[in-house]
């Protein structure tokens, strides 16, 4: 039986179950108990790194089926847990020790938290007769990730060891996903005691919103069918909800334009003809202007992020808003929806697709030459100004290369991407055909991302090609973990879009700053060929235009790893763009193209 | 005008923290907090008093609602409710005042706890503005302490509590 609140992912399958569930009664340590835990929630593998502390555990774990990787700092098991769950949808596992093991946990919770994304952290904490008295490695794990989480639990005795682990599992798969932590004393993890499976998890205060008002739901297929102007805006919660085949067969049947967020790239095909593209600060300009022009928006698991919205005084304003999520709180944070719809939008768009068939008829043909002239202005918009794809001679232009990504991908391949300049050029040029293909830190902004997570996508989906993409910046940020992807050979396909500058704060320092460049030159970039050669992969530098097909060709071709470092055109800026706090359909663009009005 | 929250939450360590944490991460200063374990000794009942910004009030409210441990926030700010507080109250007066200072204390209906030479202990209950009107009277008469507890709220319209059942545990959720 499944509670009504999880969101079964159709194409997802239960892992084998590999070895026989421990039987009721049976003695065991708490680290013994937590892996059966763990195995009784499908976990195959997880990410972390032992100390002190959790050393019981991981002595546990040396004769369990449960494969660990070895990372190089907790942070990046964090991040490498996030890839692995926004790959698969799973719930993504990590692991660190007490105290400097647990705070370099924090940005990847906080990560987990701002995008939504399911993860269990497991932290060792010094012997529970120790704790508060600064013994060695201690820390306030529970007090310090309280923020962090969507939840967190200290375990105090080994008898509450199992019913705690399964309600982090559920708590972070269910309702609105999020990271759990489960801080875990030396001496649970060392205790016996006879193990008893959990059955049912009570948690009477966790409120989970699944099914959307009925009434609601008529009244917005009503507001559906009445508009002339409709956009769809779909965010990360359609990814999240396992939702894409309810929104495409929804768009389909409003006749709706739709524009995915940063976080929903690929939750509608990018090949589908009712696709426009990104909205929001590096959005484009069809986009941005569909949203301002439209008279009616239908947000869909988003939460109007200002990185969207811009200013919200201006944000869609000749419009009325359908807002569907399931967090009570994001309705009505930022904008004031006309028809408020609390629930998971798969189920809500399963039901408002049937309400909308049944009462099309009603409708007729009413609005079809008000449909047919929006279309006509969203497609005008679309083509007067595409997203710039400068190439150059002799230089590599960024464009250039996320053209050719896109190219050697045609929308199948899993990109990993880091934060910046990078980020908006990928998200702009590469198309995606299904959801979880793009995989990006989106709220924080970790830099550092983008690397350990394609180690936890890739281990998700051996099957697929993954490209790491970060800048220069950013993969200093992860250099030690070349050390894993060696050590398990796995054949993610670094680029490095090397442009010697700390990008994005370089173009705001630019634009915005009268071209003051203060600390952003990256000088002192590793030979990339050399440093690859370190770790025993093979590993590359170019800067002309001609090479830049048959050295991404030659990576993907490579069995293992590869690290292409690719030296692009240093001072090019992301275009469009909307100013901080400005509308969004004034966006500046980029300034050798004129200016539309 | 002050939010009056009132809050039933888990006994839980960590649990106030949450709650608190909601308001103090949006740089709120907390002006009165209350808590205190209800019938059911597994919950507690929280009074908090905050100046938010009317805009947000509401979205603090929801904040708390969703915490794990928060089986029920509400706004009573603007609706039918009792608030109470309580406060100690140390004055020290002249021999002469006494008399006028015990009948004062009659006035707001608050009890003698203690008497010496040198004054009184006072114990009055009421809702806020009564009893700051109580400290003003009494500081009138000469040197005061006080220790104020903070509002506890009751709302007055029954308010259905909506509690989540149990799930079956170790649900792979992504299993079809």
């Amino acid at each position: 039986m499944h509670s009504p609140d999880l969101h079964p992912a159709p194409g997802t399958k239960r892992p084998e179950a590999p070895v026989k569930q421990v039987e009721t009664g049976k003695l065991m340590s708490g680290a013994e108990m937590l892996l059966e835990c763990l195995a009784r929630e499908g976990v195959d593998v997880f990410y972390g790194y032992p100390g002190g502390v959790t050393i019981p555990f991981y002595d546990s774990l040396y004769d369990h089926h449960i494969k660990h990787i070895l990372v190089r700092h907790e942070e990046n098991a964090c991040f490498a847990a996030e890839g692995y769950a926004r790959a698969t949808g799973k719930v993504g596992v990590c692991c660190a020790t007490s105290g400097p093991g647990a705070t370099n946990l924090v940005t990847g919770l906080v990560d987990a938290m701002m995008d939504s994304i399911p993860i269990v952290a497991i932290t060792g904490q010094v012997h529970s007769k120790l704790i508060g008295s600064d013994a060695f490695q201690e820390a306030d794990t529970f007090g310090i990730t309280r923020p962090a989480t969507k939840h967190n639990f200290m375990v105090k005795t080994l008898a509450e060891l199992p019913q705690i682990v399964h309600e982090a599992f559920y708590i972070a798969a269910s309702g609105r996903p999020g990271p759990v932590l489960v801080d875990i004393p030396k001496d649970v993890f060392q205790a016996r005691g006879h193990y008893t499976p959990v059955e049912t998890i009570h948690l009477p205060g966790y409120k989970v919103f699944t099914e959307g008002h009925t009434g609601q739901i008529r009244r917005a297929a009503q507001l559906i069918l009445e508009a002339e102007r409709p956009m769809v805006y779909a965010g990360g919660g359609i990814v999240a909800a396992n939702a894409s085949a309810e929104l495409t067969e929804f768009v389909e049947l409003a006749d709706s334009p739709a524009v995915t967020t940063l976080m929903a790239l690929g939750a509608l095909s990018a090949s589908h003809k009712n696709y426009i593209s990104m909205p929001g600060m590096h959005g484009s300009y069809a986009a941005n202007m569909a949203m301002t022009e439209c008279d009616l928006l239908i947000a869909l698991g988003t939460r109007f992020d200002d990185r969207v919205t811009g200013s919200l005084h201006t944000f869609a304003r000749h419009a009325r808003v359908i807002h569907v999520d399931i967090d009570p709180a994001e309705v009505g944070k930022n904008r004031n929806p006309d028809i408020p719809i609390v629930g998971d939008v798969r189920r809500v768009l399963q039901k408002l697709n049937r309400v909308i068939q049944e009462l099309a008829p009603e409708f007729g043909n009413k609005k079809a030459p008000a449909r047919a002239k929006w279309w006509n202005t969203v497609r005008g918009w679309m083509a007067e100004r595409p997203y710039d794809r400068p190439h150059a001679d002799n230089e590599i232009k960024p464009q250039h290369l996320m053209d050719e990504i896109d190219r050697m991908s045609n929308g199948q391949a899993i990109v990993c991407s880091d934060v910046g300049q990078h980020q908006m050029w990928a998200a702009q040029l590469i198309r995606f055909n299904e959801p979880r293909l793009w995989i990006n830190s989106g709220g924080l902004g970790s830099m550092g991302f983008g690397l350990p997570a394609a180690m936890g996508a890739q281990m998700a989906r051996p099957d697929k090609l993954v490209f790491a993409i970060c800048g220069d910046g950013g993969f200093q940020m992860s250099i030690p973990e070349l050390a894993t992807i060696a050590s398990h050979a796995l054949p993610i396909k670094i680029i490095v879009m090397n442009n010697g500058y700390l990008g994005m704060v370089r173009q705001w320092q630019t634009l915005f700053y009268n071209n003051r460049l203060s600390s952003v030159v990256l000088d002192g970039f590793p030979d990339a060929e050399k440093l690859a050669a370190a770790y025993g992969f093979k590993g590359r530098t170019i800067d002309k235009p001609w090479q830049l097909t048959e050295a991404l060709q030659t990576a993907i071709n490579e069995p293992g790893p590869y690290l292409l470092n690719v030296m692009v055109t240093p001072d090019e800026n992301v275009y469009p763009m909307v100013p901080a706090g400005g509308a969004i359909n004034e966006m500046v663009f980029a300034p050798e193209t004129p200016v539309a009005v | 005008m002050l939010q009056t929250i009132t809050i039933l939450l888990e006994n839980k360590p960590g649990a106030l923290l949450r709650v608190t944490g909601v308001l103090s991460a949006r740089g709120y200063n907390i002006e009165t907090l209350t808590v205190a374990k209800t019938v059911d000794p597994e919950l507690s009942r929280m009074t908090i008093t905050v100046d938010v910004e009317d805009r947000l009030r509401g979205q603090v409210v929801k904040q708390m609602n969703k915490l794990i441990n928060v089986l029920q926030a509400t706004d009573l700010t603007d609706s039918p409710a009792v608030i109470r507080e309580m406060v100690l109250l140390r004055v020290r007066c002249t021999q002469e005042s006494r008399t006028v200072v015990l009948k004062e204390a009659e006035i707001f209906h608050a009890r003698v706890v203690d008497s010496s030479v040198e004054g009184f202990a006072l114990e009055a209950t009421g809702d806020p503005e009564k009893l700051d009107e109580f400290i003003e009277v009494m500081r009138s008469y000469g040197e005061i302490e006080v220790t104020r507890s903070g509002g506890v709220a009751m709302s007055l319209e029954s308010k259905k509590l909506r509690l989540q059942p149990p799930v079956q545990a170790a649900v792979v959720p992504y299993a079809s």
